[in-house]
């Protein structure tokens, strides 16, 4: 059966009665059990979404996700379904509450299919890092889907679910999109509360989401932002809309060393589509760039070495000699940091260096509307590849990790394949609470290039 | 930058609350050297009267009302997380000794 890539279509086709949600589950759920070598789910709720589906198909009504079928990563906490973070620390925990974003996705008329894989923790560039095995990219399944949210992007991308969540801390939204061919997006932070998401570093982490086109992520992100008396950093407020014609800045510190050609040349060539479509093309520099990963990988540790803290197996879980490897690493090396006589020379120094990473930002955005970027200096790479060495997995991180660092949005958007079959594409970041610049950006692109999505 | 020692593993380790075993530590200690080479390249970036961020929202002292909200879980439920409790409460591993005067 041919199921709609779109919610707009997803609904239209409900409401017009061409398919049931029942059906729907149906085609899923068989897609995820002849996709299972792909390890995209860690548990599959299918009896709460038949469920769910039938409340659908019983009073159809005119719900912004009405039938869409969404698959969360399993940070997310979700009532009555085992919640992992693919950590075996977590792997027979049942919340008993869910978090904000899901609940919020729910009332809009979504239905929940299961719980992704990722990197345990949300700890990785490539998916290998969960406790329960990798997830395989389902256009070359020699190849890492990207990490961490490695399942919620290879779901969408297989067609397995229409939609998913994601954590972005570091680029574990954006780099797995980019990876499987998929739209992924990281909101401002303080824009989506994280309210039952399992936390890694509460300075960075962002909630969002996965589809095929930048208008569904869209539509997630109007469902899901918004303060809920939850989470104490979330923002009431306007989005900024801008009116009038568009400048794109290309910062030159993107495209350096190591950037692979295939890579440059998409980007590029995306910037001519918005050129084509009017927007100006501004050359920008953000010099402190080169900083980034090191201070990422100093405060993030830190954060989360205290956040995973609180797992001491007494109230849920498992003792903590059940955390893996990598979680073991980031923890020694946050609680490194943070420790007496290193403090000043790492901690407080990366903050500082934070500072001057966030000023760069917010001297390009007077003069530029968003950046147009590479997402990772490659296609998916292959598994097993980087995984002996943490330092060079780390490294992937490079594209990504300054939007976390200033607390920006960035929206990595699929463009064409490179020669070996593997998906190519490119993000876009703008100033804080400018979503809706980047997201009329996104389909003022798909719709130039008349993006038709389709699965492997 | 000083290379990692064995001994700060263990210290670290000890800090952290893991047990590590002896192959972890063999194993963790050049990955974590290599690392922490790398980020101390920060030292070289003058940073001079730049203030260090904690947070991106611009927000300070973010208070609600002391009030319970309904959703706030019920004794059976807190407790749902775990087998091990006892009479409504949580059972934790001893934390003193018997006495070894008597």
């Amino acid at each position: 059966m041919n199921l709609p890539l779109t919610i707009k279509e997803t609904k239209e086709g409900l409401l017009a009665k061409k398919f049931s949600a029942v059906e729907a589950v149906d085609e899923y759920l068989s897609r995820i059990e002849k996709n299972k070598d792909l390890n995209v789910f860690l548990t599959i709720s299918g009896d709460l979404a038949y469920q769910k589906a039938k409340i659908v198909d019983a009073d159809l009504q005119d719900l912004p996700l009405l039938g869409a079928v969404v698959a969360h990563k399993d940070l997310f906490l979700t009532k009555g379904v085992r919640t992992t973070a693919s950590s075996k620390v977590l792997e027979s925990y049942v919340p008993e509450y869910s978090g904000t974003v899901v609940e919020r996705m729910e009332k809009a008329g979504a239905i929940m299919i299961g719980k992704t894989n990722c990197d345990a923790w949300a700890h990785g560039a490539s998916g290998e890092n969960s406790d329960f095995g990798p997830t395989l990219n389902p256009w070359n399944k020699k190849y890492v889907p990207g990490g961490s949210s490695s399942g919620s992007a290879a779901s969408v991308a297989a067609g397995l679910s229409l939609i998913s969540t994601g954590t972005d801390t570091g680029g574990s939204i954006r780099e797995p999109a980019n990876f499987c061919g998929v739209v992924g997006f990281k909101p401002t932070y303080g824009a989506v509360s994280r309210y039952g998401v399992v936390a890694m570093a509460s300075s960075l982490d962002c909630v969002g989401s996965f589809g095929h086109s930048v208008s569904d992520v869209e539509t997630i992100f109007n469902v899901v932002k918004g303060p809920d008396g939850y989470d104490s950093t979330v923002v009431d407020r306007k989005w900024k809309i801008k009116n009038g014609k568009l400048r794109v800045g290309i910062p030159k510190e993107y495209f350096v060393e190591g950037l692979e050609h295939e890579v440059e040349k998409s980007v590029l060539a995306a910037s001519k589509v918005f050129e084509k479509e009017g927007i100006e093309l501004v050359d920008v520099s953000l010099p402190n760039t080169k900083y980034a990963i090191d201070v990422y990988y100093i405060i993030q540790p830190a954060e989360v070495s205290s956040n995973l803290g609180r797992y001491d197996g007494i109230r849920y879980g498992n003792i903590r000699e059940t955390f893996g490897a990598e979680a073991k690493r980031r923890i020694m090396l946050g609680t490194y940091v943070l420790s007496a006589g290193y403090y000043d020379a790492y901690y407080l120094k990366a903050q500082k260096v934070r500072s001057k990473i966030i000023a760069d930002f917010d001297k390009v955005f007077e003069k530029v509307d968003a950046i147009i970027a590479p997402v990772a200096p490659t296609p998916a790479f292959k598994l097993g590849e980087k995984l002996d060495d943490p330092l060079k997995m780390y490294l992937s991180d490079v594209c990504t990790v300054s939007a976390n660092l200033a607390g920006i949005p960035g929206l990595a958007i699929p463009f064409g394949f490179s020669q070996s079959g593997l998906p190519l594409g490119f993000q876009l970041m703008g100033p804080r609470f400018s979503e809706q610049t980047l997201f009329d950006l996104g389909k003022l692109f798909q719709k130039s290039i008349n993006y038709i999505p389709k699965l492997p | 930058m000083s290379k990692l020692t064995k001994a700060d593993v263990l210290h670290v380790a000890k800090l952290a609350k893991l047990n590590l075993s002896e192959t972890e530590i063999k194993k963790f200690l050049p990955q974590l050297s290599s690392i922490v080479d790398h980020i101390g390249e920060l030292s070289k970036v003058d940073t001079t009267n730049i203030e260090p961020t904690s947070q991106t929202t611009g927000l300070t002292d973010v208070f609600r009302g002391d009030e319970i909200k309904e959703s706030s879980l019920d004794q059976d439920k807190a407790l749902s997380g775990t087998e091990k409790n006892h009479n409504g409460y949580f059972k934790v591993p001893a934390i003193l000794e018997g006495r070894t005067d008597k």
